[in-house]
Formats: structure tokens, sequence, C-alpha cells
């Protein structure tokens, strides 16, 4: 094969950019030679040779993208000719990157298909098994290179043993790649082996893709509840007395957590890319601890609903996600997501991230303690930790403090939500 | 150290042998008075006399037979065979009688008999007369196979192989008998079953016995000289007991294997050695085991194709050049 493809250097890359050819069509090349220099979403990095030989033609120019697998450049070897042509190379359209319906991805196990990482490793495409010898794929398992990465100089295109000697591991290939640690294939006497459900599987890489790239940045309040105690148990008694639901101290928070995003639009967005996207619409993804995971279902235009109706919401969803009844757009497009593990006995933690939002909130329990008043007086309050962890490419400190403190004036103010 | 010929290490081996034991004898067709065949006996009848140095009409079946039969009563007959082509008129007495008797008595009959002669190619004798058999008797189990690839290794195997308790099949070769080797004065014995790197090397295994481990070994100054390869030659010596741990080290080594063998190509020793490289070496196996053995045909009466048939030096180079 004397196509040189753009190959795939970090885990989440899809396209890369040609920032430049360190090699001139006509240059000879050797193993091991610097072709061009390859801009991923992580990193500059250094596109390496393969193959002895002459460069031949160039399809992407400097500064041009490429999908992974897309044809660079044509490099041929001593006696290899050149490949029959069928009108101009193939150069596939450009992604577009800013593409908003992509937001809609939550954590769940029917958005699989969704959350798939788009790119194909390099080689499978001209063979669905990676041909390598016995001993080339024992230095693979040993060094942690996947063979599908690896361009195979042996007969037929086997992968040998010194394709493998210059083939950086996968850290060290591309350092900000997060990789599934290798881990023994024996297991200590007693341990047992858990097979990952879909939805585990799901929460394992939308979570790592969530860490591993959304630049996360943590703020925290602690608001006074006293108000917000008061007025819930108010609005219970009245409740219960027409024979409704009562209200939990989370519809409280839920109903807040919209207004604010109403008062602050900033935060109700996402990254894409090339540009911000911010919605119109808070649709609310509230987290649902699950039998073996937790589902996100979305309260949808939860501006436009009550505190009453988005308790009902609430409820409805939450317990079709613990028997498994939602629907997938029932748990899709949410915007702001809130966790509370308060009834888990938590006074505060910070939540990660649920792509492509750009925040999370994650409340804890309400906890009686002393506090200074106004009167520099000791005295017993209900004080409720709130974290948010914000995307630091979408939000700003400041713009997370803006919206916390929304957040505070609307539960210590309970009666606003109201208004 | 003194240069002899091949012909002329065997011939001191058994000189050797017929004065150390006097129950050694040699018989076979005009190994006496004649000198032999390919003089490999030669001046053996003079020295030793009637009665350890035997010449037998051309019944080869009649006089394995009586060598087995003596060999059970204790007598260690060294029989030549004008070419191991002749063996098979004889193969009862070889491999039923000499091959089975130990096994066949409870461990209670020896055979100490050393059946030997040329099994090659490459002369011009015809199909009839070009046999190479090793790979067909080690497949008997109960007898040893060796094959010699100079005069050092020829002596030092032929001492081994009359002191042996069991049958021993000794592959000599007609395009050896006039090569000449250094070959100590002193006495020294080669234990059978076991190889001999002839030239080490790191980039491939070259795995031969007889007459291919000069070929390969020529063809190893060609890689190494022309393509930068460095290949390892490894000889056999001794196809029956087979020194596995030798060939399994150097493939372990070099990762890759090409085995020479002048054995037509089916069920060949080279075969086996396939296959046991690719059952206990496979992780360490870096391209798929490759062969060179003679052209699948009888021997090629012609001389001048006859010579293509047996594995060249070109064959190796362009077989090595194929994984490497």
């Amino acid at each position: 094969m004397p196509y040189i493809e753009m190959p795939k250097l970090s885990d989440t890359m899809t396209e890369g950019t040609l920032v430049k050819w360190r090699k001139a069509i006509g240059d000879t090349v050797s193993v091991g030679d610097i072709l061009a220099e390859i801009e991923t979403d992580k990193a500059v990095m250094e596109l390496e040779a393969f193959d002895d030989g002459t460069l031949k033609e160039i399809y992407v120019p400097d500064g041009g993208k490429a999908q992974i697998g897309e044809k660079l450049a044509l490099l041929l070897g001593v006696g290899e000719s050149m490949p029959k042509k069928k009108g101009e190379a193939p150069i596939t359209e450009k992604r577009d990157l800013a593409d908003a319906g992509e937001h809609g991805q939550e954590v769940s196990p029917k958005s699989k298909t969704k959350v798939e990482p788009a790119a194909a490793p390099v080689h499978v495409a001209s063979a669905g098994r990676v041909k390598a010898s016995p001993l080339a794929k024992k230095i693979a398992v040993a060094k942690g290179v996947d063979l599908a990465t690896i361009h195979g100089s042996g007969p037929g295109g086997r992968v040998v043993a010194k394709d493998l000697e210059s083939a950086p591991t996968k850290t060290s290939r591309a350092p900000a790649a997060a990789s599934a640690p290798i881990i023994s294939t024996i297991l200590p006497e007693g341990a047992k082996r858990i097979p990952l459900s879909g939805m585990r599987k799901i929460i394992a890489e939308r979570l790592l893709a969530s860490k591993t790239q959304i630049p996360h940045f943590y703020l925290n309040i602690e608001v006074d509840a006293g108000e917000l105690l008061k007025f819930r148990s108010q609005a219970n008694v009245h409740l219960e007395k027409a024979g409704a639901a009562k209200l939990t101290i989370n519809d409280f928070v839920l109903k807040a957590a919209v207004e604010a995003a109403m008062k602050v639009p900033r935060v109700n967005a996402s990254y894409a890319g090339d540009s911000i996207i911010q919605y119109a619409d808070v649709h609310l993804s509230v987290a649902v601890a699950v039998e073996d995971g937790l589902v996100t279902p979305v309260v949808r235009q939860a501006q436009k609903k009550s505190l009453r109706e988005i308790s009902e919401a609430v409820k409805d969803l939450a317990t079709r996600a613990r028997t498994k009844k939602l629907k997938p757009e029932e748990y899709q497009g949410g915007t702001i997501t809130v966790s509370n593990l308060g009834s888990h006995g938590i006074d505060n933690f910070f939540a990660v991230i649920n792509p492509p939002q750009a925040i999370i909130l994650a409340v804890g329990a309400i906890v009686k303690k002393p506090v200074v008043n106004a009167q520099d007086e000791i005295v017993p309050a209900h004080r409720l930790a709130i974290g948010l962890s914000a995307d630091h490419r979408v939000v700003d400190g400041a713009i997370g403090a803006q919206y916390l403190a929304e957040l505070r004036l609307l539960i210590e103010n309970p009666v606003l939500m109201l208004i | 150290m003194p240069k002899i010929t091949y012909r002329k290490a065997l011939n001191d081996a058994l000189a050797e042998e017929l004065a150390r034991d006097e129950n050694v004898f040699i018989i076979g067709e005009e190994v006496a008075q004649y000198n032999g065949a390919y003089k490999v006996t030669e001046g053996l009848w003079a020295r030793f006399g009637d009665k350890r140095v035997l010449d037998t009409p051309i019944t080869e079946a009649a006089f394995v037979g009586l060598g087995v039969g003596a060999s059970m009563l204790g007598l260690r007959p060294v029989i030549e065979l004008m070419f191991w082509s002749f063996a098979y008129v004889a193969y009862d007495q070889i491999v039923n009688n000499a091959g089975c008797i130990r096994y066949m008595s409870g461990g209670r009959i020896h055979c100490p008999i050393v059946i030997r002669g040329p099994a090659n190619g490459g002369t011009g004798v015809g199909a009839t007369h070009s046999h190479t058999p090793e790979s067909i008797l080690a497949n008997s189990p109960g007898v040893k196979v060796i094959c010699p690839a100079t005069a050092y290794d020829a002596k030092g195997l032929m001492k081994s192989a009359i002191r042996d308790n069991d049958p021993v099949f000794v592959m000599e070769n007609t395009l050896l008998y006039g090569e000449i080797w250094e070959v100590p004065d002193e006495e020294y014995l080669i234990p059978l079953g076991v190889a001999d790197v002839k030239c080490e090397g790191v980039d491939i295994s070259l795995i031969a016995h007889g007459r291919a481990v000069l070929t390969s070994l020529k063809a190893a100054e060609i890689l190494a000289g022309e393509h930068g390869i460095n290949a390892e030659v490894v000889d056999l010596r001794s196809i029956r007991p087979l020194d596995e741990e030798t060939i399994l080290q150097s493939v372990r080594k070099t990762h890759h294997a090409v085995l020479v063998d002048e054995n037509k190509p089916f069920c060949s020793v080279s075969a086996q050695i396939a296959s046991m490289i690719q059952e206990k070496a496979f992780d360490d196996l870096d391209a798929p085991v490759l062969r060179v053995c003679s052209l699948d045909a009888p021997a090629i009466y012609s001389p001048a194709l006859e010579k293509l048939q047996l594995p060249t030096v070109e064959r190796i180079v362009e077989k090595v050049l194929e994984i490497l």
C-alpha cells in the first residue's frame, strides 16, 4: 500500500490538520523520516514514514484537513509503480463540526450508536483481520500497541516484529490520549470478572471522554435552606390536604436551577469545536440512579413548567427509568444536568459533566449546623451545599459564579420561584 | 590439525573401532578385497583379515538379515550398502527386525547394528540410485539415523554409532567423500542426537542436514555479503534422535527459519522440523517457516537438470529474501 494515510493519533481524533509537510514531492524518504506535522484534537505530532521510497504525490496541502484513513500522499518504493488513477484522488468532504444536532446524546444504553467513536482504525478498511506474525502479536501485547494502527511491511501487508520496533506504545504516541490499563488476564484468587453491561460501557466511554476532553473547573456555594424548608412544609400541608403528591427539596432545587439558567443563559450551552451553541430552551437532565448505573432523563422545556409540573415530570421519569421503560427521546437532548446525592448522605461533591453540556450541578444534603448571622451571632441553620462543574471552554469562573448567585437567591427566597 | 577427506575420516573411524572391539566386523558388497565401491573400507581387509571384513553377494536382504541376527547375539556388525537406495530390498530386516526387536523382546534383546552407505542424489546415477531415505527410516521408532556433513562429524558420529546399542543408520554422501576437512589425530566421539551450529547468526536460521548444510553455509556467505543478512546455520547431524532444543534456541533467537533439505518435500525431514517449530516456538516466529527441498520428482537423470533439482545456493537466498 503506497499511500500515506491520516493516522489515528489519539483515541478521540476523527480528523487531523496537516500543519506542514516536511518532505516535498520528489524527496527520497527512509523509514523513520518525519514526513509531516499533524495537528490532532490534542496536539501537533510528527508523521513518521514506515517505508522507504520516494514521495510522488501530495493530496492534502499544508493547513488542509483530512479524516482518519484519508490519503495524504503517495510514497512509492523501489520497483513500485504508480497506481491506476480513477480521476482525482478522493478527498472526502470535511465534516461539519458545528452540527448542532449532535447535542442530543445522553448516557443511556440505547444511545450507543451515537456515542461510538466515528473513526475506524486505519487498516481495517483494507482487510477485516489484521495480519500479524505470532511474534509481532506477542510484542504488540507487551508494548500495548494496537496492531490495527501499525503498517505491516511483511508479505501481503503482514505486521512483523520490525514494524513494532519503532512503534511507540499508545501512551508515548498520544500522551494525552487515555487508554484502558492493561490488566492481567489472570484473576487473583477469589476475584471475579464482571462483564460490562451496555450501560456500563457507555458510562465508561462518555465519562472518560468528558474527563479527558472537557476542561472542568469547579465552584461551590453553601446556601441557607431555612426558608426553603419552611416554604416546602407550608406547600406540602396544602398539597396533602388536596390529596396531591408532596414536593421534595430536590424539586425546588431543580426549579431554581432552571430559573437561574434563564437568568444566565450562557451556561445553557455546548462547545461545538469552532463555535458555542447557546440553547433557547432549558432541557433539564436529572441524574437517576438505577440498578447497575445511572440514567439522566430529561424534563423538556423546563423553563415553561411550574414547580409542580417539574415535580410530577421528574417522578414519572425516575420511576420509568428504574424500570427501564424510558423512550430514547426521554433521555436525550438535555442541556443542563442536576445530580443530587443528598438522600444518599452526601453533604457536598462535584459531578462529571455530561457531554455535550457545559455545566452540571451537584446537590448535597441539607445539614443543620452553626452559622454566624448578620448580627454576628452563632445560630443553628439549615445549610445546603451545591457544587458546580463547568466546561471552561464555554463558561468562565465569573459566569459560573453569576449562575450560582442566581441559584442562591432563588433557594434562599423560594417565593421567587413562583413569579 | 591434519586435513583429511570425509572418506578417510570414515575409514579411520572403522579402523579404530575394529581395533578397539573384537566384536566389530564389516560386511557388504565389495567391502573387502575391492576396498569398497567408494573406497571407504580401503585397507581394512588387508589389516584385519577375512573374519573382520567380509565380502557378500548382491543380497541385501540376506546380509542385512545376517547382521541383525549377529548383533542380537552380541556382535557389532557394520554393514555397508553400496547405495542406501538398495536398502529397500532389506526393508523387513531393517525396520521390522532391527528396528522392533528391542521393543518386541521387552528390552531383553538389543540390536547394536550399524548400516552405512551413501544416500544422495546429484551424481547422475538415476532415480533408483539416488534416494535419501533418512526421512523414511527415521519414521520408525527404535532406530537412530545420522547424516554427517563434514569429515570431522563423520568420524566422531561413526564411532559413536558403532558403540551404540541400538540400530544406527549412517547416511553418507558420495559428493562429500573426496572433500577435505580438519580432523584431529586424537580420538574423539560425537554423541548421537546433538546438533551443531555451524555458523552463528541473528537474522534467520538455516536448518539443514548432510550436504545441504554446506549449501546453506554458502548461502549464508552470500546473504551476509550481498544482502546484509546474518544467517545462522544449524546442522542437525542426527535426524533421530533430533536435537529439538538447539533448533528451537536458534529460532527463538532469529525468529525466522528456512529449512534446507535434500529430501523430496513430501513427508520429508524438513516437514517434521517445520511442524515441530510451529508447535513449540509459535510465538517466536515472525514469518512462516519456509523450506528449500529437492524438487518433487524422481531424481532427474539429466545432469544439468539434476543439479537444479537439489537445493541450490540461489534457491536458499531467494527463499530467505521472501521473508526478510
